[in-house]
């Protein structure tokens, strides 16, 4: 087995451990209800630090509007299931359906925009990467679906506008959203998808196209020399980042009675949020991007008992982390520790 | 026919005339040296040539085959590849998957199959990797096959270029100051490891060097840029003798 196998084998087994660990915590009833709830938008929030890795870390292109990628897997797959709740009753189905259409309008989006955004490189990337993802936001908070006897209608003023027949109802209520999504996202269902976007993120890392992305990183002039399509490969990974984080909408839509688009979950205060969850991890580490999204998801949580202080300590936690992973001292000072540690095991 | 044909080629940045009508007619398996003092346009010429600016004029004929106004990357499908006076590697990448990026468009799979793995993946990986290895031995680098890239000495670094612009499998290989920064050992090293490319790869190569000891050593034949425009041409003893490149580029 090479190095990278053992690796990415190391990543899966670790999520596969926290999983177990954490059902077992939940069946024995160590869990406050609090903590279960937050099971599920953990799992989204790993996949989307995965798929932001991608673009940021492989990549090299600095993106904020990935909460905007998320909310357009999330209303397509909402809608999608509201609309097909009577018409496929199994929900094993209809949420399998649910994930492909949510990755797939996320991904379709993604190239789309990517086409325009990718022209621009670092800052400028990131400031029209992060207006694309408000104006997602905000064209799903004005939009406006019924369905009555005739078929759909749409408006993007208000719901009265739609003329819907006495029978019809309203699907996407504008700033209201969408209500009634069948709850299907489960805890196990969710860390499975986990395990495909590892499987698909790491597959595609340490592959020949991986191989093209992470050389446009590095230099994209030589990588043009040696007869690399930049375009291609830049848009095929900000479209796969997209579409994952679309797979991750469809996680968080599916666990909401009420699914609407406000600032705190599809604007950019969630998409710097996951970024932070990258930074810390490590840009370009996914095993990283996961150990950070689970400590910061659940650490205001477990503070919670500190009220007032809760969000201070979160911050100071989260610069101490930032300097030990990131200062030149501290990483000095935790590679000689390594070593010494290495070599005290061999002598053993 | 010759293998490289370039004729009244030219271009302009803005009021600056860049190059102007320049020539150059290069025979397969030459070692051709580009000399001209700083600013003469040595540079330019090369990113004409790899399509990295378009001429304004002109034409360049690569095995009789008209490669003006083509991108970069289709001129290096084409057959050229290049170095760059200040190093350009994939410096997070390992010394092998530099060199497997530049057998990128010799080995195919598609992206799916990289992802889902499946058995053309492994065979071609498995093909890709003894491909890397073998070019990399020829180069002494096969030991540091697993380093990062940026974790090379500056000589090592220089022949792993080499090595990745190789790796396109081009016809001809441009090689822009390949010595600079190196001391008089590695340029040493250097000189016979160009001869060796020439030799063993039956490669073409065109190079641009301030270093005259390399430039005496190894070109057999010479252009000379100044302002832009070629000064003198021909075999390099001649060249190197004619009085006018004595003056504008040696110091008399």
């Amino acid at each position: 087995m090479t190095k990278t196998t053992k690796n990415n084998m190391i990543t899966y087994i670790m999520v596969i451990l926290l999983f177990v660990i954490m059902q077992t915590l939940v069946s024995t009833g160590n869990v406050s209800s609090l903590l279960q709830g937050l099971l599920v938008p953990l799992c989204a929030y790993i996949i989307l630090a995965v798929s932001l890795n991608l673009t940021v870390g492989i990549l090299g292109e600095l993106s904020l509007g990935h909460a905007g990628f998320m909310c357009v897997g999330a209303f397509t797959s909402a809608f999608f299931s509201k609309c097909m709740a009577d018409t496929i009753p199994v929900a094993g189905l209809r949420y399998f359906l649910a994930l492909l259409i949510g990755a797939a309008a996320a991904g379709i989006c993604g190239i789309l925009i990517g086409i325009p955004v990718l022209r621009l490189k670092g800052d400028y990337l990131a400031i029209v990467t992060l207006a694309f993802g408000e104006i997602i936001k905000n064209i799903v908070n004005i939009l406006f679906i019924g369905r009555d006897a005739n078929g759909f209608h749409f408006s993007t003023t208000d719901s009265r506008s739609l003329g819907l027949l006495p029978d019809g109802e309203v699907i996407i209520n504008g700033p209201q959203g969408i209500t009634g999504t069948p709850k299907d996202s489960t805890f196990l269902i969710s860390v499975i998808l986990i395990l495909i976007t590892l499987f698909i993120v790491l597959n595609l890392i340490h592959s020949r196209s991986g191989r093209a992305i992470m050389s446009i990183r590095d230099n994209r002039i030589a990588a043009e020399s040696v007869g690399i399509n930049i375009t291609k490969y830049k848009l095929m990974a900000f479209s796969i980042s997209a579409a994952l984080a679309g797979i991750a909408g469809v996680i968080y839509a599916h666990n909401l009675a009420t699914l609407t688009a406000q600032p705190k979950n599809f604007g950019y205060n969630m998409s710097i949020m996951i970024l932070v969850f990258v930074v810390l991890g490590g840009i370009g580490n996914i095993r990283g991007s996961i150990i950070a999204a689970i400590i910061l998801t659940l650490l205001p949580e477990l503070l919670r008992s500190l009220s007032d202080y809760r969000m201070l300590i979160y911050a100071v936690v989260l610069i101490v982390m930032m300097l030990f992973n990131w200062s030149p001292k501290a990483i000095e000072w935790r590679e000689k520790y390594m070593a010494k540690f290495k070599r005290s095991k061999k002598e053993v | 026919m010759a293998l490289l044909e370039v004729n009244n080629l030219g271009i302009s940045f803005g009021g600056l005339r860049a190059v102007n009508e320049f020539h150059l007619k290069i025979e397969k398996g030459c070692l051709y040296g580009l000399i001209g003092p700083n600013g003469a346009g040595k540079t330019t010429v090369f990113n004409l040539l790899t399509g990295v600016y378009k001429p304004n004029e002109g034409v360049i004929l690569l095995d009789g085959e008209n490669i003006v106004g083509k991108k970069t990357i289709d001129i290096n499908k084409a057959g050229i590849a290049r170095t760059f006076q200040n190093i350009r590697l994939f410096k997070d990448l390992s010394v092998k998957d530099n060199v497997k990026v530049g057998l990128h468009n010799h080995y195919k799979y598609s992206t799916l199959e990289g992802i889902f793995r499946l058995p053309k993946y492994f065979k071609t990986e498995k093909a890709m990797d003894e491909k890397a290895m073998e070019l990399l031995s020829v180069f002494d680098l096969d030991k540091e096959a697993d380093l990062l890239a940026s974790n090379l000495p500056y000589g090592k670094q220089r022949k792993l270029e080499i090595t990745r612009a190789l790796a396109t499998e081009p016809k001809l290989l441009l090689l822009d100051e390949p010595a600079a920064g190196m001391n008089p050992n590695e340029t040493q090293e250097l000189m016979e490891t160009i001869r060796f490319v020439r030799d063993e790869f039956h490669m073409t190569i065109l190079l641009i060097e301030h270093d005259m000891k390399l430039v005496s050593g190894i070109c057999e034949e010479l252009t000379v840029l100044n302002f832009g425009e070629v000064l003198a041409e021909g075999k390099a003893s001649d060249v190197l003798n004619n009085p006018e490149v004595i003056k504008a580029y040696l110091g008399e």
